[in-house]
């Protein structure tokens, strides 16, 4: 097993491990906005770490056989992953300000400061 | 080396099924909003793994336009939500 | 007409990454090549409303799109993977204290609150909620708020990271 193999498994490994978390913390936490908090970090994270790896097999496949599909993999793969780490974090956004402003109350709250500045 | 790929593959399935228990339970609307991102984000991982067990970079293509997609459908959702359309 | 210039820039540009390695002109076979600057005008014409909308092009400067490239693989990352171990941690042991607060931003543009916003999900035990347009301050989901902070009508956003400093990142690029 070569350098790059290992590299690959372990971002793979990665990969898994922390959307198992988001997943299980989309199960577990209690209410709308803990959820939000596992599915959005987790989740875009461990799918980059899984696109690293492709983009890792594209460009070591690319330089050791010079074809240029590799090559293509590769800055495919980089730029579905951007493309996932944007928008992850807009719709998000977009989710959590639609759920306040349809009344949803965070439970076991502390504070709301939103609720008292009624905007 | 193209195991480990199709095991992880078999891995985001799994996750895949796990929400979809959220997406059915969800006491809120923005509960099943949540998971079906959820789903949406390990169906675009699953899919760039596809491209390279599969040997085709169009997988990946196919990837990014449906990220594009759901991001669409997803700020839409949170607009209906919000009582905004 | 910058805003045209702009908008077929980025679609060109765009169009090269995606066919990287299609033929012998550098990547590019020469039909790509024209084709993308067809498509580049078509989409310059109908989309250069939407891509600038307000009319200040400060991102135009090569030094800002510099520092952007330097800051999402560098800080950013690094809080993202903090982010990360944070959330792994809370998912274990369920121990939260969550509240929604207010936060100073400081900044003044609208790109800047967006990245800034966009940052402050992606990053340690924080997520975006909304925004007061007239102040620009945010509100930030917090799933652990520390103690007597609930009490605190405002929080700076410098104190919600504690690795990096990156609001000043996002003045630095962004205004």
């Amino acid at each position: 097993m070569t350098a790059v193999e290992i590299l690959i498994y372990a971002c793979l490994a990665i990969g898994v491990v922390f959307n198992t978390l988001g997943v299980i913390g989309l199960l577990r936490f209690p209410d709308l906005y803990t959820r939000m908090h596992a599915t959005t970090k987790a989740t875009t994270f461990g799918s980059i770490f899984t696109s690293l790896a492709v983009i890792v097999f594209g460009l070591s496949m690319f330089f050791s056989q010079n074809d240029s599909q590799y090559l293509t993999l590769a800055i495919h793969a980089f730029l579905a992953a951007a493309c996932l780490a944007f928008t992850n974090a807009v719709s998000a956004h977009a989710i959590a300000r639609a759920a306040h402003r349809s009344g949803i109350k965070p439970m076991l709250a502390v504070v709301d400061r939103l609720e008292e500045a009624k905007l | 080396m193209i195991d480990a790929w199709i095991l992880t593959v078999l891995c985001l399935t799994v996750l895949m099924a796990l929400s979809t228990v959220r997406l059915v339970l969800g006491p809120t609307a923005p509960d099943r909003a949540i998971a079906l991102d959820t789903v949406n984000t390990l169906t675009i991982a699953a899919m760039i793994l596809l491209g390279v067990v599969f040997k085709e970079v169009i997988f990946v293509d196919v990837a990014i336009v449906y990220g594009l997609l759901s991001f669409v459908s997803t700020l839409y959702i949170a607009k209906y939500i919000g009582g905004e359309l | 007409m910058i805003a045209f210039l702009v908008t077929a820039g980025a679609a060109f540009l765009m169009y090269l990454i995606l066919t990287a390695g299609s033929g012998t002109i550098g990547f590019w076979s020469l039909s790509e090549l024209v084709m993308g600057v067809l498509l580049a005008i078509l989409t310059g014409l109908i989309a250069r409303n939407f891509l600038c909308r307000s009319k200040s092009f400060r991102l135009l400067d090569p030094r800002r799109l510099l520092l952007l490239l330097v800051y999402v693989p560098g800080p950013f990352f690094v809080e993202l993977t903090k982010a990360n171990l944070d959330v792994a941690y809370r998912v274990i042991t369920m121990k939260i204290r969550p509240g929604i607060v207010r936060v100073h931003s400081g900044l003044k543009t609208d790109l800047g609150i967006f990245m800034l916003a966009n940052s402050i999900t992606l990053t340690p035990g924080t997520l975006s909620v909304g925004i007061d347009e007239e102040t620009n301050d945010l509100f930030i989901h917090n799933i652990n708020i520390g103690e007597g902070d609930e009490k605190r009508e405002v929080i700076e956003s410098t104190e919600l990271f504690g690795l990096v400093n990156l609001p000043a990142w996002i003045r630095r690029i962004a205004e």
